[in-house]
């Protein structure tokens, strides 16, 4: 089929330009996607996303609705058998993202090769997303110690951080998105299963959002907290502000990261119950924004552009300068791919509230894009008093696989 | 959890017994399907399977015999070393889907009151601290191991048993005895561990000639894996036996889990044997 090609020229390309007329924070797959391809494409390719390109799958497709981080380290120490797994994967992922089981044994003596659970399953616009983290590098164990990116390092400790090893860290990570909960359940168990022996989960964590299906307008989705989050997104469309904002550029100082970008993970957990004690106009004030329309206080569009000083006839401050989006913005200087999904891991063991929060994601061409924001954040936001971060982890995340390569095959090389 | 998958071996190793003859074990199967090349490993396996349940049936009877005169020290320190045996066996007494839950079976496993065996006798001994009450229970165990015993020379010892019952051993061990559930009033689960790893390896060894022949490289990783898993109870050796169950940190639990379960994704495979 011509599936590929056709969709490296139509549904990225397309599907970003409607994105960013809207955001690209907002998914919009479903929202009249349909109505650009040609019909020449079938119903079954629509929904796959291809895992060879220049970039990575999963972080310009428009966000699916679930989403499975798994991390992992590396047991061995011997390069060969990492890259052995590496040229497995590789071939694993490229089978599921266009919906093929991984193989069929002609044997009845031996364990199916793939799981079946995703059998007769489509695509869903699966995608996988590879990066490594420091950890990788640590101790020269493959002999690619002299090629960690300056940047890619611990990220700080950031004010109020209560972090837990267990949601932190890792020497490799996957992000795996897809509309289909049973599409990243498989994919998520079949790549651990061919790496059992030579990676190990150090942690995974599910998210989700709210689906497409339930909204057809492919508006800004609300976090948990009942507010839209992700409308500030830079637009991406522009090849000018994904080279500035998003992926690695050759000159960066590492080559092999070429197209690649900075993956930042963390854990914030929310706490729900005091926040739902919280009156709304406290609410609004600590968000930064009208919880029904998702507009900047002081203005009555959601993507009306946040201006923090301007005043009312009385001289407050329409947007509070501590509130969670005059601080995020500051300047605007620096941007981030935010990609993020809510998350709910049942129930505080020690409080007995609903463990649920934030699984925040976002892609940049520097992790300094994100400290930067973040120092601010835990500096002085109001949101402060409501959340709490649990896990962080930060990846470099490689370029684009081409067909005949593998992941990562640039930093190996 | 054993019980539904023994009961399933059990029925259909009863549909070959039938046709079994005791004398002659392996050679004389009329109907079989496999090929030839695995005669002598079959007869070792069942050599060593019936040598395992040989010594599991003297050792019960010093155990049930401690328990029947009271002796609440010796029948403590002959329940872990007995039970080894039997773990180590278990491809082949499990086939006997009645009497693996009479012999074996543990709190919740069985009605209340069908409840006997080592585990029941387990809790009288150290969690309620006597032997008193617990002397029938002892008597009938002995019965049914000495069933176990005789009815055992019936089996039906096939290659594709011991192709599952290798990994079945380790499967086992990664759902109750690596989290403390099998010996849960002793704590001994290390000892059942480190026999179900042994009865794997067993069947592993006679295998791996023909395996190496098909795929060396599988057959490397195995032995690879085997010395991981070896090493980490090694460690965790006291005396004779193990260290308890209690006394393993969650970092030594999650390691031992880790390593039987990349040991069995490779072990699983070993079946392409049968495919000569």
């Amino acid at each position: 089929m011509t599936r590929t090609a056709l969709e490296e020229g139509v549904t990225r390309r397309d599907v970003l330009k409607v994105a960013g007329l809207t955001g690209l924070g907002a998914a919009l797959y479903a929202s009249g996607i349909e109505r650009l391809l040609p019909r020449a494409l079938t119903a079954q390719a629509t929904d796959q996303v291809p895992f060879y390109g220049t970039y990575q799958a999963g972080i310009l497709t428009p966000v699916q609705n679930h989403i499975q981080l798994v991390a992992f380290d590396v047991q061995t120490d011997r390069r060969d058998e990492l890259i052995d797994l590496l040229r497995r994967w590789t071939r694993a992922c490229a089978r599921l993202a266009a919906s093929l089981s991984l193989g069929e044994s002609d044997s009845q003596y031996v364990p199916p090769e793939d799981t079946g659970e995703a059998e007769g399953l489509s695509a869903s616009h699966l995608t996988f997303t590879f990066g490594c983290g420091a950890s990788l590098f640590a101790g020269d164990r493959f002999g690619i110690a002299h090629k960690r990116p300056a940047a890619l390092r611990d990220l700080p400790t950031f004010d109020l951080d209560q972090l837990d090893d267990k949601w932190s860290g890792g020497d490799l990570i996957v992000q795996i998105c897809a509309d289909d909960q049973q599409v990243v359940f498989h994919a998520l168990r079949n790549l651990t299963r061919i790496g059992r022996g030579i990676v190990k989960i150090r942690w995974t964590q599910a998210g989700f959002q709210r689906s497409k299906a339930a909204d057809a307008t492919g508006g800004t989705p609300r976090n948990l907290f009942g507010f839209k989050d992700g409308t500030g997104n830079p637009d991406l469309t522009k090849d000018k502000v994904r080279n500035k904002h998003l992926f690695y550029q050759w000159q960066d100082g590492s080559p092999w990261l070429t197209n690649g970008t900075f993956l930042v993970v963390r854990r914030i957990q929310m706490h729900l119950e005091v926040w739902d004690r919280t009156i709304l106009k406290e609410q609004e004030r600590t968000f930064g924004r009208e919880r029904a329309s998702g507009a900047p206080l002081g203005s009555t569009n959601e993507f009306a552009s946040v201006t923090p000083d301007q005043r009312t006839l009385h001289g407050e401050t329409q947007l509070p300068a501590d509130s969670h989006t005059a601080v995020a913005h500051g300047t605007s200087k620096e941007q981030l791919l935010r990609r993020s999904y809510s998350y709910q891991a049942g129930v505080n063991e020690t409080t007995g509230a609903l463990d649920a929060g934030l699984l925040f994601v976002s892609f940049q061409r520097s992790p300094d894009q994100f400290i930067t924001i973040q120092k601010r954040l835990a500096a002085s936001d109001r949101l402060n008093e409501y959340i709490t971060h649990r896990g962080s982890a930060l990846f470099a995340c490689f370029g684009g696989i081409q067909k005949g390569g593998y992941i990562g095959d640039a930093l190996f090389a | 959890m054993r019980h539904t998958k023994s009961l399933t071996i059990g029925l259909l190793s009863m549909t070959t017994l039938l046709a079994a003859c005791s004398e002659q074990p392996a050679a004389t199967k009329p109907a079989e399907t496999k090929p030839d090349p695995f005669e002598q490993v079959v007869a070792d396996y069942r050599t060593y399977a019936i040598a395992e349940l040989d010594q599991f049936t003297k050792k019960t009877e010093a155990f049930t015999t401690a328990v029947k005169e009271g002796d609440l020290d010796q029948a403590k320190a002959l329940y872990a070393p007995a039970r080894m045996h039997y773990e180590r066996a278990e491809p082949i007494a499990e086939v006997f889907g009645d009497l693996d839950p009479k012999i074996d079976a543990r709190e919740g496993d069985v009605k209340e009151s069908e409840w006997g065996g080592y585990h029941r006798i387990e809790q009288g001994l150290f969690e309620k601290g006597t032997t008193k009450g617990y002397e029938n229970y002892a008597t009938q165990l002995m019965e049914d191991v000495h069933l176990l015993r005789a009815k055992v020379e019936t089996v039906d010892v096939t290659p594709e048993l011991l192709v599952t019952g290798a990994t079945d051993l380790l499967n086992e061990v990664s759902t109750s005895k690596v989290t403390g559930e099998e010996d849960r009033y002793s704590h001994t689960d290390l000892y059942d561990f480190a026999a179900n790893v042994q009865g794997a390896e067993k069947i592993y060894q006679l295998l791996n000639p023909a395996l190496k022949k098909q795929d060396a490289v599988l057959s490397k990783e195995i032995a690879a894996r085997f010395a991981d898993v070896n090493a980490l109870l090694e460690a965790k050796k006291s005396g004779d036996g193990y260290v308890l169950y209690t006394d393993l940190s969650k970092t030594d639990v999650n390691q031992l889990s880790q390593a039987i379960n990349e040991l069995a994704e490779p072990l699983s495979k070993m079946g392409i044997v049968l495919e000569g």
